[in-house]
């Protein structure tokens, strides 16, 4: 059995990557056309969190979302592996 | 009056007119006067999948432009009464769309049918844009893959911000995540975003997903739409994707990847 599951779990996972890559890209992408503050809310807020954790330059997007009449910030931070 | 629906994406090739010829074979087929209008100015393709290339004598430009009026333009569906195509121009390009001239054409059709579809071309440029802004409702149509989630959130976002009903104020379009050419052999694997991530980062309701198909292929090469084949996966996931559409709740199907033999595990990957 050891040798079927080493066939079956041998996964690529270049689905996840993309996912998180996507996650960063459409929040960067939705900042064109949000709120003027945003990249220095971004820039403040990475500034916070570095005080606990050292993340990278890109670590966090900040995004307005429109969902039917309301709007939603949403903030997405990378921690480091 | 009748319901406009756009069918776009922003990235090209991911299944636009395929679903324009399903849907609106779909609707024409439970009964509904339907019109599918070929909005790819420059590069019509709608004529072909449909099974009609070789009735197009006047198209969109010449209706536009005065040269032809509505009725002279629409051809009429040979398998179903209650369909109709109004094919794009070979020879002219976008630029001879207009907003004014679109909205007459329009609101004429509107006058006849229950449902007008339009077929957009790829990009964000006129024919996209012109595509979508009379519409009441818009299926996005996306692949389970990096750029075409990506153009699809830029989609979503000129939908609510560039058309007549933001314009004038109204209710959105409502939109719809259509999931095409979708493998679970694939997302099992590891190497495919999966329906759930597609639906997470573009949080909008799903239409429906259609699964990878050859018979996607076999149809094109017939000029028939797919949704005619019976037999086929994706045939049946858009007969599905239309009965939502009406308002039927049915459960998503085709999600799951079919069960292989052991040799098939093992070196299936
Ligand atoms: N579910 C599917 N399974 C397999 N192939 C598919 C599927 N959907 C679409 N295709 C294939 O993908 C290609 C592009 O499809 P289609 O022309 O519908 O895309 P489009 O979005 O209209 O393209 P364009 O942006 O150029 O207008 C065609 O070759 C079609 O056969
Ligand atoms: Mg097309």
């Amino acid at each position: 059995m050891a040798l079927l599951d080493y066939f079956r779990q041998r996964k690529s996972n270049s689905a996840s990557i993309a996912k998180e890559r996507l996650q960063i890209l459409v929040a960067h992408d939705r900042r064109v056309g949000g709120p003027s503050y945003l990249p220095q809310l971004e820039r403040d807020l990475l500034k916070v969190i570095r005080k606990y954790v050292a993340v990278d330059n890109d670590a966090v997007s900040v995004s307005v979302e429109h969902d039917g009449r309301q709007e939603i910030l949403e903030l997405n931070i990378v921690l480091p592996d | 009056m009748a319901r406009i629906i756009v069918v776009t994406s922003g990235k090209g090739g991911v299944g636009k007119t395929t679903t324009s010829a399903a849907f609106a074979m779909g609707l024409a087929e439970r009964g509904f006067k339907t019109v599918v209008i070929d909005f790819d100015v420059g590069l019509r393709n709608l004529d072909l999948i449909m099974g009609c290339e070789r009735r197009v004598v006047y198209d969109f430009v010449n209706v536009i432009s005065g040269e032809a009026n509505v009725g002279q333009a629409l051809i009429k569906d040979k398998r179903n009464p209650n369909l109709f195509i109004l094919p794009a121009s070979q020879t002219r390009d976008k630029e001879a769309l207009t907003v004014e001239g679109v909205g007459k054409v329009l609101d004429e059709l509107s006058a006849e049918f229950e449902f007008i579809i339009c077929d957009s071309p790829a990009g964000i440029e006129k024919g996209a844009t012109l595509a979508m802004y009379y519409a009441d409702d818009a299926i996005v149509v996306t692949n389970p893959e990096v750029s075409s989630v990506r153009d699809s959130d830029r989609m979503i976002g000129i939908l609510s911000s560039k058309s007549r009903r933001a314009e004038q104020n109204l209710d959105g379009i409502r939109e719809f995540l259509l999931v095409t050419r979708y493998s679970p052999e694939r997302v099992q694997r590891g190497e495919m975003l999966a329906l759930e991530d597609v639906q997470e980062i573009l949080s909008l309701d799903l239409i429906g997903v259609i699964p990878e198909s050859p018979s996607v292929l076999n149809s094109s090469n017939a000029g028939v739409p797919v949704i005619l084949d019976r037999e086929s996966n994706a045939g049946q996931a858009y007969n599905d994707m239309v009965a939502r559409y009406l308002g039927e709740d049915l459960p998503h199907r085709f999600l799951k990847a079919e069960k292989k033999g052991l040799l098939g595990r093992l070196f299936g990957g």
